[in-house]
């Protein structure tokens, strides 16, 4: 299979306005993914299925990422003259990086026999501008996949053939998947609560002194 | 009635019984099931049911399709809230008397979806639980052992009395309130009148 720079070159030839960006991943797999811009996001994936050399045409899993606000923070080093001496001084560098939802596709090829190629899509925000445009009508298979990544993750999929909630009940409000999600204090007696569960079970108990 | 007369009268060939333990030993040999299982549990339900295990043994194996002509539900499986009203719907459908048995670590608690936002942590939040089995999934002896424990608890009840069963008893409550969907969580979140969260002890 190409590499992820020569499919991201020939993405931004086929389709004029189109945008790609490779993703880089830090962790053991290494597996990079392709960032592409949302609104171009359909005629990429159909490219990605008819393209002669690729024909990735089975797309195995959907799924939703939640990027909360937060703030970064970067080591870097800088070359400084302290008492006529010089010296490398570590700077710490802070970015508020905005939050955001991203879909994440994993595409193989039955017919060429390889893959994975994973693509992205992102929002642009987490609360009003969450719409991304649907990969259905390409792979019919993600049409529940992205029915789930709507009721867990709050990503409004344009051109989905039927956008309901899948594993919630139609009256939920909340996206149970998102970091900032509260779920209701429903705390149960556990003999041994630990990490998360300690925290929880503390945080009720004061509630139930204050009742 | 005198057991040593009753061990004496049986020598002549007298049998003497109670009404009460002949209607009781009449209704717990013949306990049939609502056929639903709801997860990973139910397999073992249906393995309990079957030749190697044979529940029929006991008089249980009519599983019936239908909530009217079924005595127990056996919630075999993780009840999602989203099922959760459609099983306390079921259960009020049942002719009394019924019983229920809470087959799992799911449907006893929510086992090991209970930190979950989309599992009820126990049926027994809605309706009232006869027995709770734990294991994930119970073997099919400790689903035996729990019908059983519901055989003498039948065996048990009295027919009159403050203590007589729901079913005997017509100012009992045998209804009970199904959940709605709410916007945050299923509403009521536990139905008071049967179960309360057990004391906070820290």
């Amino acid at each position: 299979m190409e590499t992820l720079e020569q499919i991201k070159a020939r993405i931004e030839v086929a389709i004029p306005g189109a945008s790609a960006t490779i993703i880089p991943n830090d962790s053991p797999s290494a597996q990079r993914s392709l960032l592409v811009d949302c609104g171009h996001g359909l005629a990429v994936a159909k490219f990605l299925r008819d393209d002669a050399e690729l024909k990735l045409d089975y797309c195995s899993n959907a799924t939703g990422v939640d990027w909360p606000e937060a703030e970064l923070t970067e080591k870097f080093k800088v070359k400084q003259v302290v008492d006529g001496v010089e010296k490398e001084v570590e700077e710490l560098k802070k970015t508020l990086r905005p939050g955001y939802l991203e879909a994440v596709y994993h595409l193989y090829s039955m017919a060429k026999k390889h893959g994975p190629v994973i693509i992205r899509l992102r929002t642009e925000n987490r609360t009003d501008k969450n719409h991304l445009p649907s990969l259905t009508p390409v792979w019919r298979g993600c049409e529940f996949q992205e029915r789930e990544i709507f009721d867990l993750y709050g990503i409004v999929f344009d051109g989905h053939p039927d956008l309901r909630r899948i594993l919630m009940w139609d009256g939920f409000k909340d996206f149970p998947m998102r970091r900032d999600y509260v779920e209701p204090d429903d705390y149960e007696y556990e003999p041994t609560p630990h990490d998360d569960v300690l925290l929880k079970s503390k945080q009720h108990g004061e509630q139930e002194s204050k009742v | 009635m005198d057991e040593g007369l009753k061990s004496e009268l049986q020598k002549q060939g007298v049998f003497t019984t109670t009404l009460e333990s002949l209607y009781n030993w009449g209704r717990l040999n013949s306990v049939w099931p609502l056929q639903f299982g709801l997860a990973c549990c139910a397999i073992e339900m249906i393995a309990t049911t079957m030749a190697r295990y044979d529940l029929a043994r006991f008089g249980a194996e009519v599983f019936r399709p239908s909530p009217r002509q079924a005595d127990l539900m056996i919630v075999a499986g993780t009840v999602t809230k989203k099922m959760a009203p459609q099983v306390v719907r079921l259960y009020n459908q049942m002719g009394e008397p019924k019983y229920v048995i809470a087959m799992g670590a799911c449907a006893i608690s929510g086992g090991p979806f209970k930190q979950g936002y989309n599992v009820l942590k126990g049926i027994d939040r809605y309706i009232p639980v006869d027995v709770h089995i734990p294991g994930c999934p119970p073997r099919p002896e400790a689903l035996i052992h729990a019908f059983m424990t519901l055989q003498q608890k039948i065996s048990d009840q009295r027919l009159t009395g403050a203590q007589r069963p729901r079913h005997l008893n017509a100012d009992a409550q045998s209804e009970f309130p199904v959940p709605k969907f709410g916007e945050h969580d299923l509403e009521p979140a536990s139905n008071a009148d049967v179960w309360s969260a057990p004391a906070f002890v820290r």
